[in-house]
């Protein structure tokens, strides 16, 4: 007989290939009636020495699984350990971790059991105890088991916060190859019905306060990078489809990773942390300033590089859009300067109305001189040289220079 | 300069900075200093200035400022109290000072704004209540105990006290009494207590998140400084004095399971020590449970990355020890050599298939029985038996057909003189199957029949049922028509007479129907799949 802690070993390692951990984008105020609130921001409550926050309880509800995906520690080819917990187990497990400040909720997974319909109903059955019996107001986050009902999505989103579908892999050759099971028709029709009940609940919640919340933190999905030959702009190409098609609030990039019993198909070392940072630095481009994902790579050059950042590289590949002076240019302008960020972009907007802005400004805002000023112009400064610096006093400054003598505080 | 000593309230600069306003000083004619601190109180010969500013009478702050203000004034930085009041002076004739960061002023007390934001943060993150029940542990934590109260005058009157006990002796913290059985029927009086050193001087200001997390549960916060417990009752949060850090429970049953989570849920494919770092610093380990892993995990990591990859390189496969010829006669001699998994070990021989080389039908098994191993041919055992009984019912000549096994060796346990079948793992499975692939290839058969779950996983992968699509005749990658059926074993461990003669109709029916596809397929035209038996494609 397996003792929790044995289940807990097994079912919390099968599931830590799942990169989503985020705690954030619902809010929940106290019911007063159970534990649990959400302030919305999401809090990473310890870090394992692989980097990752620790935010919620992250575990199957059993590893047992009918499917065979080649790049699956839990597909039923492979020799591991099986284990399968109680609802009660993880509706125990969960409040004993959030009393003592442990966690912020729990992400619930599982492989797929009998049919998909039947592993969506257990794991619904979970969150519901833990609302309904226990009025946990912690954050849910659910799996969304592809190829469900509409029914039972409908159901999950009123108890969980989060709902995700796993989109695994950047194409449809790399699942037929990988994944004979899953179809990206399949599960994208799954992330269809979440974002079309998502909306339908959000213009209810219009019209009326007392509307039921659909998953408020939306939905997010997972894809892992490495495991196929698949290059950077067919990932960003399919999450660009994902986050236009159905709305959702993250894309998370997994590089693969080795893991016990692997498929001799899969490859046997890490793909390099960096290859996942830069996806993510490409994910943040498209969502937050404004670039598209058919600008960051070229069809020549399909992956991103894995020395400069992709920012940097599109402005060394547009020497005619700079420089830009950061007290004349848009918004749009300055978000594409290398080492500004959009935070910053915004204290510049706000600060140039009261005064123009020297390099020694943007250095106090922690601006990363070293890869912005070959691109921008301030007061006191012109790509290749610095003006404070000139020494050629008493020069008759041109009224129709990229810097205008009318424009600087100095 | 002005000197005014002020305590760790921000009430008590709001009054000093509104009176230092009043009378008009200059920020730098004033000194608020920071009373906690003795060095910033030391004597100077200077004399005590007046003000030399204009008057104001009436000033004014924003919303913003006063919030900012607010958080800043829990800094432990001696020097915020000077800080506050020269912004708040400059924002007298500078209305819009707070929107240009890049003022002096303004970025230092961003800077002390994000500190303590990051404070609390971290505070709401990695505080750790460790649950308390009843005085029944002797050892020195803090304990619940019922006690009369020394000044009511009702004899019998009696509350909780939580006991911390100190090296100055014990300080007692009155609790409000449990709540009567009724509302809370399961459990018994549980109180949660946590230890936490924050860097500035947060407590009242983190407090509130707790107690709405936490409102229904009974816990206290023990800082160095002070301490908070809530009330669940009363919903009411009451701050006292610090305690030395003995005075908190040093260990809770729970934090077993959550070092087992921890350490589960890392990758040590990814080690990545600086991230954790820059995110947990170290000065906050002291008091997480699951720090005490940490060298263990990180040790370990890179052997067991290693001894993974080991692993997968040497998963079992027959693929290296296969023929480059796909003939069936070359597969029969090469098949001895195999010894791509364990199971050749133990077995007495490998058992190839038999049957005729231009067979339109093929049979898979399982694997060799305990019959077929002694003897070297497949379906010779009792099971093989009842198989050549169907087909002999059928009329058909089992020389007209090939019959091989998904796994070539026998696998079994010893039981005294038996041999003991045993299924064969889904690994020694996906071994063989290249042998099974190549046979395919070689044969090149119409119909292929799998007996069995085994096979059928081998061929139609793992999501199919057996009982539930045995009989349909599906396309797959290997042969045009592929069906299942149950394996002859399987009908001789039938529960009842009658479950065996349903399971044998079943196997002679599908064996019946795979013959006459077969056969059917000679002339391809004659034969059509009807659309309800094709629908299972891959």
């Amino acid at each position: 007989m397996m003792t929790t802690q044995d289940k807990l070993a097994i079912l919390a390692d099968a599931a830590k290939y799942d990169a989503s951990c985020a705690s954030s984008g619902a809010k929940r105020a106290g019911n007063g009636e159970g534990i649990g609130h959400s302030d919305g921001m999401g809090i990473c409550h310890s870090y394992t020495p692989d980097g990752r926050c620790v935010s919620l309880l992250k575990i199957l509800l059993t590893n047992f699984c009918t499917y065979d995906c080649v790049f699956c520690v839990n597909r039923v080819s492979s020799d591991i350990r099986r284990a399968r917990f109680t609802p009660e187990e993880v509706v125990n497990l969960t409040l004993d971790f959030y009393k003592r400040n442990y966690i912020e909720g729990l992400f619930l997974s599982s492989g797929i059991i009998r049919s998909p319909d039947y592993t969506m109903e257990q794991l619904i059955s979970v969150a519901k105890q833990l609302r309904k019996v226990h009025k946990f107001g912690g954050y849910i986050h659910l799996k969304a088991i592809p190829g469900c009902s509409q029914t039972l999505i409908d159901e999950a989103g009123l108890v969980a916060d989060r709902l995700s579908a796993n989109i695994e892999l950047p194409t449809q050759q790399d699942l037929v190859q990988l994944a004979p099971e899953k179809k990206s028709v399949v599960i994208e029709s799954t992330m269809s019905q979440i974002a079309l009940r998502k909306d339908e609940a959000d213009e209810d919640r219009r019209r009326s306060k007392l509307a039921p919340k659909f998953a408020a933190a939306g939905q997010s999905t997972q894809m892992v990078v490495g495991a196929t030959p698949a290059n950077d702009r067919q990932i960003l190409t399919t999450a660009t489809h994902l986050y236009g098609q159905y709305k959702l609030r993250r894309i998370y990039y997994t590089g693969f990773s080795p893991y016990p019993e692997a498929d001799t198909r899969l490859p046997l070392a890490a793909t390099p942390r960096i290859r996942e940072h830069r996806l993510y630095q490409s994910d943040w481009l498209m969502r937050f300033y404004g670039f598209e994902a058919s600008e960051l790579t070229t069809p020549e050059a399909p992956d991103l590089s894995l020395t400069e950042d992709p920012k940097t590289v599109w402005a060394k590949g547009h020497p005619e859009f700079f420089p830009v002076d950061v007290n004349a240019a848009p918004r749009e302008s300055l978000l594409r300067v290398p080492g500004i960020g959009y935070r910053n972009v915004e204290r510049i907007l706000s600060i140039r109305r009261y005064h123009a802005l020297l390099v020694d400004d943007l250095k106090k805002l922690h601006v990363r001189l070293k890869q912005a000023l070959p691109f921008l112009i301030a007061v006191d400064h012109l790509p290749g040289r610095t003006l404070a610096q000139d020494s050629q006093p008493g020069l008759q400054l041109d009224l129709f220079a990229p810097i205008s003598a009318l424009t600087g505080s100095i | 300069m002005h000197r005014v000593p002020l305590q760790s309230d921000f009430e008590a600069w709001r009054a000093a900075a509104r009176d230092a306003l009043h009378a008009g000083f200059r920020p730098e004619e004033l000194d608020l200093q920071d009373a906690t601190v003795p060095s910033t109180l030391a004597l100077t010969l200077d004399t005590d200035d007046v003000a030399t500013g204009a008057p104001i009478v009436r000033p004014h702050t924003s919303k913003a400022f006063l919030e900012t203000a607010a958080i800043v004034a829990v800094h432990r930085s001696p020097d915020r109290w000077n800080l506050l009041y020269r912004v708040l002076y400059r924002l007298q004739s500078e209305r819009n000072l707070l929107q240009i960061e890049t003022d002096d002023d303004v970025s230092q007390l961003v800077r002390l704004e994000a500190q303590v934001r990051r404070d609390l943060h971290k505070m709401h993150a990695f505080v750790r209540f460790r649950k308390v029940m009843e005085a029944s542990d002797p050892s020195e934590r803090p304990v619940v105990v019922d006690e009369p109260i020394p000044i009511d005058p009702d004899p019998h009157a009696h509350h909780l006290v939580l006991v911390t006990p100190t090296p100055f002796g014990e300080v007692k913290t009155e609790i409000e009494a449990c709540p009567p059985p009724v509302s809370i029927p399961d459990k018994d009086c549980e109180h949660f207590v946590a230890w936490y050193e924050p860097d500035h001087r947060i407590l009242p200001l983190a407090a509130p998140f707790f107690a709405e997390r936490f409102a229904i549960m009974r816990w206290s916060i023990l800082t160095p400084e002070a301490s908070v417990s809530w009330d669940p009752i009363a919903k009411k949060l009451i701050f006292g004095p610090g305690v030395p850090r003995e005075s908190a429970p040093a260990e809770d049953e729970l934090e077993d399971l959550w070092r087992t989570y921890y350490a589960s849920i890392f990758n040590p494919a990814r080690l990545n020590q600086e991230a954790m770092r820059s995110e947990m610093p170290v000065r906050y380990w002291k008091n997480l449970p699951e720090v005490a892993l940490l060298p263990a995990l990180i040790g370990g990591a890179q052997t067991r990355v290693a001894a993974m990859v080991k692993r997968q390189q040497q998963q079992p496969t027959a693929e290296p020890f296969l023929p480059a010829q796909r003939s069936l006669p070359a597969l029969r001699d090469a098949l001895p050599s195999c010894k791509g998994c364990e199971l050749y070990c133990h077995a007495t021989q490998v058992v190839p298939g038999v049957g005729a080389s231009n067979s339109p039908l093929m049979l898979v098994g399982e694997q060799p029985g305990d019959q077929e191993d002694v003897q070297g041919l497949p379906f010779v055992g009792p099971a093989g038996k009842l198989l050549h009984k169907a087909l002999a019912e059928l009329n058909i000549d089992p020389a007209s057909i090939y019959m091989t096994n998904a796994v070539k060796h026998f696998k079994f346990i010893r039981r005294g003189k038996i041999r003991l079948h045993q299924s064969p793992r889904m690994s020694e499975i996906t071994a063989c199957k290249p042998w099974l692939l190549a046979e395919i290839e070689a044969l090149r058969p119409r119909v292929i029949l799998c007996l069995g779950a085994t096979a059928s996983k081998s061929l139609l992968g793992g999501t199919f049922a057996l009982m539930r699509d045995r009989g349909k005749i599906l396309a797959t990658p290997h042969a045009e028509r592929v069906l299942a059926t149950v394996h002859p074993s399987a009908v001789l461990r039938g529960r009842d007479q009658q479950s065996i003669e349903q399971l044998y109709q079943f196997l002679k029916d599908d064996l019946a129907l795979a013959w006459k596809s077969a056969q059917a397929t000679a002339s391809p035209a004659s034969f059509l799949v009807s659309p309800a038996q094709s629908s299972y494609s891959r």
